[in-house]
């Protein structure tokens, strides 16, 4: 296991980037402690594969330096590095079988045959083939080899870390969810230094700690899911996680209030713009409350989702979405308002702390 | 969807019936013809059942050019199919030099069949081919016009400049497929270069290999132009394998029915053997 420091990382795939749209990864500096369970989340092709094929050494960054537990491992390689990586799609030596598709990475590292024998029958129970252990790889399923792949990467129990590559993207959605469970109670055992690249926000939230959230090149936000939740660092984020995504509106800032075109809503903080060209508000449709109160609105439809209602409204001219509970209907006349725990405000799409009156700068 | 049954659509499928009874089934037939039977011109044919057949197979003049064949076959195989497969291992994956590379390797596919002989047989000469003349200056005593090895020499060397190509095209498009993932997967697990090539480059490459061996173990057993052309099937009887033996025995002697009987047990012959070697080839990729 080991602290995994990112000093100042930049990446280009071209020979001689020059601005920083070259870059696929822009600028990346975070330390993953030893021991924790992180998940990348981002869009396609926001560099986090990049990033991960960094930490294991398969791309050396164009800039910076990779720490394992303050040892400079910036240019060596993956196996000096002692990584384990699962990728997308099954990787499995199709000609050996079950068992020695495991045992591989033992006896390249040149372990004692017993202690290979225990790690590759512990392993072939977690992942269910011990059944089928003397089969060839060949014939199985993608889920199966899959399955072998996980394998292959948990089977050595001294690797520095563990990166997962959206590793789940073939697997079933049931084996999804027992795999992903079963990989966090492999963390909990062991302590695993563990990342997870994934676009899927919900096996993001439900596998990590601490959720590393990217976009074009950059992390935006690092938090636990909660804090992902409440407090988007960046309109993005607020988009990119939930769902529905969190409602983004224009507004103009005057004080302790925002006004929506003719309509004002109270701030619970003041604000430091400093002149931003653009102020947006942000709240969760967990945080919409439709009643006969607030700002009128025209309601466009409602989803039922089951469990609760999802309500798109029309506010001044802009859809934005709102959560129901199932047993409540929609008055008459619809009005919305905020709830200020949810109130975000946002200059530039970066996230603004609101002051309180009287404890912040004394406007 | 519903299904319409209509038999006049099996006039739809006259033409390519034609075509195979045309190109296959009626020479095929006309061969088999001859060689049940005898004849002295004039359009008079005698009925002699499976006499050619036994005349040829146990013809000692048969046996010799069936073995030369099944010779010069194995060695070329076992000089073009590993040799192929170690340039693909070393030709870039990406990159402007690909291109280079390709050409390069495809050349000597397009050089016509007796142009090849040809350039050989010049450049083979003793007294003024590059080959030849340079051999000899080098103390080494070649003539492939008096020598049974040299000429063997010569012929195989031939072929594997030739055809070997093709072993490389083939190998390298079963190399270019294999996804970079496997390759990192590999690094990952620690796996040394032999590991990479005997789990993960061989096995992927298992298909286009079984087309390579097959399609150059037919090639190679039909082969005639080259040969021929090189070195006539000399000296003596040396590189005479079993088309030149056939064509000899065919137009130089005129020996129809022995020729006719001759060519079924060839087709036959390579029949079973590429038979054999698709079945044992592809055995291991079926579960």
């Amino acid at each position: 296991m080991a602290r995994i420091d990112l000093n100042n990382i930049r990446h280009a795939y071209m020979a001689a980037p020059k601005g920083d749209d070259d870059f696929a990864l822009k600028r990346v500096h975070h330390t993953f402690d030893d021991g924790g369970a992180y998940a990348l989340l981002g869009p396609s092709g926001c560099g986090k594969t990049t990033l991960l094929n960094i930490m294991s050494g398969l791309l050396r960054p164009t800039e910076g330096e990779i720490l394992f537990d303050g040892r400079d491992v910036t240019g060596l390689s993956t196996e000096e590095r002692n990584i384990a990586q699962v990728f997308q799609f099954p990787v499995v030596y199709d000609t050996m079988s079950v068992r020695d598709n495991l045992a591989f990475p033992l006896r390249n590292r040149g372990v004692a045959a017993g202690e290979i024998e225990r790690r590759v029958n512990e392993i072939l129970e977690m992942i269910g083939l011990a059944d089928r252990a003397g089969q060839k790889a060949r014939g199985l399923t993608a889920d199966d080899k899959q399955k072998i792949a996980l394998g292959r990467g948990l089977v050595r129990s001294d690797v520095s870390a563990i990166l997962f590559d959206e590793p789940l993207t073939v697997i079933d959605p049931h084996m999804k969810w027992v795999l992903r469970s079963q990989l966090k109670e492999l963390h909990r055992r062991f302590a695993f230094t563990m990342v997870y690249v994934t676009h899927d926000q919900t096996e993001a939230l439900t596998f990590a700690d601490q959720v590393v959230v990217m976009n074009e090149g950059e992390i935006v936000q690092i938090g636990t899911p909660e804090e992902l939740f409440e407090r988007p660092n960046h309109t993005f984020v607020g988009y990119f996680i939930g769902s529905p995504g969190m409602n983004v509106i224009p507004v103009r800032v005057e004080g302790a209030a925002a006004h929506i075109g003719a309509h004002r809503v109270a701030l619970p903080g003041i604000a430091a713009l400093d002149g931003a060209a653009r102020t947006e508000l942000g709240v969760r449709p967990e945080y919409v409350r439709i009643g006969a109160e607030g700002i009128p609105v025209r309601i466009d439809r409602v989803e039922d989702t089951g469990r609760r209602k999802i309500v798109r409204a029309a506010l001044d001219g802009r859809i934005i979405a709102a959560v129901m509970p199932e047993d409540m209907t929609v008055p008459a006349e619809p009005h919305v308002t905020f709830d200020p725990a949810g109130i975000n405000l946002y200059a530039n799409s970066w996230r603004v702390d609101l002051a309180q009156p009287g404890r912040g700068a004394g406007a | 969807m519903t299904k319409t049954w209509n038999n006049r659509a099996w006039f739809l499928v006259l033409p390519v019936l034609l075509l195979v009874a045309f190109n296959a089934i009626i020479p095929l037939m006309t061969v088999v013809n001859y060689s049940v039977q005898e004849t002295f011109g004039n359009n008079l044919f005698f009925f002699e059942g499976t006499k050619w057949y036994q005349d040829v197979l146990a013809s000692p003049r048969f046996h010799a050019s069936l073995l030369r064949q099944f010779m010069f076959t194995f060695i070329i195989l076992a000089i073009e199919v590993p040799l192929g497969v170690a340039i693909a291992l070393t030709m870039p994956r990406s990159g402007p030099w690909v291109s280079v590379c390709l050409v390069l390797m495809a050349l000597p596919l397009l050089i016509p069949w007796n142009v090849v002989g040809a350039m050989w047989n010049i450049m083979a000469l003793p007294d003024i081919g590059l080959l030849g003349y340079g051999l000899n200056k080098l103390g080494i005593p070649y003539n492939f016009t008096r020598q049974p090895f040299a000429a063997w020499f010569t012929v195989v060397l031939m072929d594997v400049w030739h055809w070997t190509s093709l072993v490389v095209l083939l190998a390298y498009a079963g190399l270019r497929s294999i996804p970079e993932a496997y390759y990192q997967a590999a690094k990952i697990d620690g796996a040394s270069r032999w590991s990479v090539f005997r789990f993960i480059q061989l096995p992927k490459m298992n298909r286009v290999l079984t087309i390579a061996v097959l399609l150059r173990f037919m090639d190679s057993f039909m082969i005639y132009t080259e040969p021929f052309v090189l070195t006539g099937g000399g000296p003596g009887n040396a590189t005479t394998f079993l088309s030149i033996d056939l064509v000899k025995a065919a137009l130089g002697e005129f020996n129809l029915g022995i020729a006719a009987a001759m060519s079924i047990i060839y087709f036959l012959i390579t029949l079973l053997v590429s038979w054999i070697f698709y079945t044992l080839m592809m055995r291991g990729d079926e579960q």
